[in-house]
């Protein structure tokens, strides 16, 4: 059985300029609508706060719930229908970070229990008190963080054999990184400054594979994290997992497009490169599709099944994965496209673009 | 390329040999998971250790504690104070005032100038850990500021944290939770996991308790009302007792005017006791002190009859009883009204001794047993109907080879258990998602292989060059691409805590066995079909 035949030749290549213009409006649009809501909506692991799962006997309204909490002032709590309507189970956050934690948990169950009897099963409490949460937040951050860097080394060394510039290019991010730590900066901005540092670096060091990949999965996760703020989902320290198994996901089909595109390059000297690159996504083509969709089917079997617990993660790599396989065809290889146009501009030698380094020093 | 037939072969039996090793070990480390009953002679020779489920699974108590070291220092300071104030007397120095001053300082007002080196040297000699510096002179009295040592402050917190961890674990112990997990922390912090605790609440309650039992004399001499209006006698207190009424079950609070200064304290305790008091058939908790607790005790009591002793647990009166002789033999009860479980706490408190300085919750994360067994058959439903749908695609897809790649990803699910058995790696709810995960993308390996040999073929290759071919060109590709998803996984191994860092060890155990599977295993099978059997088309 074969869903694409052998031969096909789509011209990906072509609509480059489309792609770009809607992974362009997407991530603006990310940005403006985290701009608008003041950041990413974070949860109670990186807030500090008090989020209680309970089951009731029977349903309840939100306000009634309100009510009960009324004697130990957390009637300003946020209460949500959690998992199936039938269920009963709600959700009781609070987002005040100054609250004292010792005995909260007890007084949330009794408070309950005195207003709607016995029948209170409390079945999760999650209480994060401000120093923990601000902890969690730089903990998960410097996660992406290195996660970013590793693999940048990773890609630039193994990937175009250039380990000398990959050590360079970790080096002088380490310093960036050193120095603007050093001025009190905040890990988030930390975060942007190195990966547009990363960016310029790979730049400037011809590591082009690197600019595609690393662009490929800014893409990826920033568009991630536009839809968690677009469908008001939280971001946890689970979520926090979920955004670094699609950069490793988003890297894994980039890096197959791009093995093909290195393969052929050495194959067909004297093809222009776009042909040949255009080629080498059409011949995995039918690799890119197949993975993406059993890696997909298994992911919205747990979105669907998985229970409310786990929902949000299984969302997450939901959107990366289709994001993630996009980009691999539509954002990264355009990208190294763009990259090798404006070296061959730069040299003059239009023609000539494809050749790598070496090849120009043997003729 | 053309190697002849007999080194295939026989390399063949060997790597069919390494093949059948591997899945035999990994059977063999699943079992126990697999059945409560294992033979007697199984564990024995043979592993016995299950699956490690988290506390997001089983259910149970995950607690960041921060220990208020700095209230040890306080105390310590507060003891100080006292001790000189004894000491002055002893040497007759004479002093206008003496109160703590500061963070940790103490500040003395003597009365004679000609008293200032023999005060100094008093400091010296008696405490060491103090610095009694040069006076400075207020209307010509010398002012001497005592300040505690850095160096002994850091030492009193820490040894603050250290005996609350002792004394944490302790209790721990004696309320019996199987598998705890407590570990000191930095920034004066503790962190707990008590997993498969059935009663949260009672649990953090003894966990949290400071258990500072005193002994007080209650003030007789002055009335309470005249106190709670505001005037309180000097060295004196006001302390609640809450006692709830048997009838109506309503709270009341009363309150007792005591004497400041602690008689006794509960450190001298050697043990303590639940028992049933017989007349109203109510639980009381008997103290028997050690040999100079029992001292204090019989001397407090003598000098005090008829006069009422208070006993005061984390600045809580519990009674109030008059003294009607002297006590000796360094025996005590405390009575309220307690529930079983309540005395049962209280005396387990009581013996593992009292925290040196109360404890704040940090962070809490409670998860009930009911929700720990709704995660575990939702995330395995999930596991099995995607795990279907994705057998049956490739089988339909890829026909023969399609199954192959299918044995592959069940013996990748195998091996996943039976590596988290191996390594005592704990599976959470984010860990089950991993495997769901590796089941999606372990079959990468063979789409990747499989699309090129479909391509050799393409080229008219034999069937055996082909699956060559395929095999070679694949495998650099199938590296990288895992690599990447390593260092994630294992970036988050570093960072992570609890439910991340079992997700981070699932994924990179899948992704390892997904490479073994994928590549090793099916090789072999298809090595054994092509070479062996000389099957003449490649099904695929």
């Amino acid at each position: 059985m074969e869903f694409i035949k052998p031969g096909i030749n789509i011209n990906f290549i072509r609509y480059r300029k489309w792609a770009f213009v809607l992974s362009g409006a997407l991530i603006l649009a990310t940005i403006l609508l985290l701009a608008w809501r003041g950041g990413p909506n974070y949860g109670v692991d990186f807030t500090g706060g008090v989020l209680v799962q309970v089951r009731l006997d029977q349903q309840h309204s939100p306000g009634e719930i309100k009510n009960a909490l009324k004697p130990i002032n957390l009637q300003d709590s946020i209460i949500q229908q959690f998992g199936d309507k039938a269920a009963s189970e709600y959700l009781i956050r609070v987002r005040k970070t100054n609250l004292e934690l010792t005995g909260l948990s007890d007084g949330v169950r009794s408070a309950l229990i005195s207003a709607f009897g016995k029948g209170v099963d409390i079945r999760r409490v999650e209480m994060v008190g401000p120093k923990v949460g601000k902890d969690l937040r730089q903990k998960a951050l410097f996660a992406i963080f290195y996660a970013i860097l590793f693999i940048a080394i990773y890609i630039s060394g193994r990937f175009e054999l250039k380990w000398m510039m990959s050590i360079i290019m970790a080096l002088s991010l380490a310093f960036v990184v050193y120095l603007t730590s050093s001025f009190g900066v905040s890990v988030t901005w930390l975060i942007i400054i190195a990966l547009l540092v990363t960016l310029g670096l790979c730049w400037f060091l011809n590591l082009k594979y690197a600019l595609g990949a690393i662009f490929a999965l800014i893409h990826d996760v920033t568009i991630t994290i536009g839809a968690f703020a677009l469908t008001d989902r939280e971001i946890s320290l689970a979520i926090i997992a979920a955004f670094l198994t699609l950069v490793g996901y988003s890297l894994n089909d980039t890096i197959i497009v791009f093995d093909r595109i290195r393969e052929n390059v050495r194959r067909f000297r004297r093809r222009p490169f776009q042909e040949v690159m255009n080629e080498s996504i059409n011949e995995t083509l039918s690799r890119t599709i197949l993975t993406s969709s059993t890696t997909l089917v298994v992911v919205a079997a747990l979105f669907v099944l998985g229970g409310g617990v786990i929902h949000d993660f299984a969302f997450a790599m939901l959107v990366g994965i289709v994001v993630g396989t996009y980009s691999s065809i539509f954002v990264a290889s355009p990208i190294l496209l763009m990259w090798e146009r404006k070296m061959a501009g730069k040299s003059g030698r239009v023609r000539k673009g494809q050749r790598n380094g070496m090849r120009v020093k043997s003729t | 390329m053309h190697g002849s037939e007999s080194p295939v072969s026989k390399n063949l039996g060997l790597r069919a040999g390494i093949v059948t090793l591997v899945i035999v070990v990994a059977l063999i480390y699943l079992v126990p998971s697999l059945t409560k009953n294992l033979p007697p002679w199984w564990s024995n020779v043979l592993p016995k250790d299950k699956i490690h489920l988290g506390l997001d699974l089983q259910g149970g108590i995950h607690l960041s504690l921060e220990v208020e070291a700095g209230k040890a220092v306080e105390s310590n300071l507060e003891r100080v104070v006292e001790e000189l104030k004894n000491d002055l007397r002893k040497s007759k120095i004479r002093y206008l005032e003496l109160k703590r001053s500061g963070k940790d300082g103490i500040a003395v007002k003597l009365m004679r100038d000609d008293d200032v080196t023999a005060f100094r040297e008093m400091v010296h000699a008696n405490y060491p850990d103090y610095d009694p510096g040069t006076p400075s002179y207020e209307d010509g009295k010398p002012v001497f500021h005592v300040v505690l040592l850095s160096k002994a402050r850091e030492r009193i917190m820490r040894m603050a944290v250290d005996q609350a961890l002792e004394t944490i674990r302790n209790r721990i112990d004696q309320f019996g939770v199987s598998e705890p997990d407590i570990r000191p922390q930095e920034g004066h912090r503790i962190l707990i996991q008590l997993p498969g605790v059935k009663d949260p609440k009672r649990a953090i309650a003894l966990i949290g308790k400071t258990a500072l039992l005193e002994f007080k004399l209650v003030d007789e001499d002055h009335s309470v009302d005249e106190a709670l209006k505001g005037h309180i006698p000097p060295g004196d207190e006001i302390l609640y007792e809450t006692s709830i009424d048997r009838k109506t079950g309503q709270r009341r609070k009363i309150p007792f005017l005591l004497k400041k200064r602690t008689l006794l304290t509960g450190e001298y305790i050697t043990d303590a006791r639940v028992q049933i008091d017989s007349r109203y058939n109510e639980p009381y908790v008997s103290l028997s002190f050690d040999a100079r607790g029992a001292r204090l005790f019989e001397n407090i009591t003598g000098q005090n009859i008829k006069k009422r002793l208070a006993i005061v647990l984390d600045n809580k009166v519990y009674s109030a009883p008059v003294i009607q002789d002297k006590i000796s033999g360094g025996r005590a009860q405390i009575t309220g009204r307690f529930s079983t479980d309540e005395a049962r706490d209280l005396a387990i408190v009581l013996r593992a001794g009292a925290l040196p300085a109360p404890v704040k919750i940090l962070e809490e994360r409670t998860v009930g047993p009911s929700l720990g067994k709704d995660s575990i058959e939702k995330g395995f439903k999930s596991a099995i109907i995607g795990g279907i749908l994705v057998v049956l695609f490739m089988a339909v897809y890829y026909s023969l080879s399609g199954i192959i790649a299918d044995l592959a990803l069940v013996l990748n699910v195998v091996l996943i258990m039976s590596g988290l058995a191996f390594f005592g790696a704990t599976l959470t709810l984010p860990g089950i998602a991993g495997i769901i995960l590796t089941i999606g993308m372990s079959v990468d390996a063979n789409v990747l292989i499989f699309e090129r040999i479909r391509e050799e073929l393409r080229l008219g290759k034999t069937p055996r060059a082909a699956i060559e071919g395929g095999y070679g060109k694949a495998l650099v590709t199938i590296l990288d691409a895992n690599v990447t998803t390593l260092i994630a996984a294992l970036v988050l191994f570093q960072f992570g805590t609890g439910p991340i860092r079992g997700f981070a060890v699932t994924l990179s155990i899948g992704i390892i066995a997904s490479m073994f599977t994928a590549i090793f295993v099916t090789r072999v099978v298809f090595d054994y079909l092509y070479t062996v059997k000389r099957m003449k088309k490649v099904s695929i």
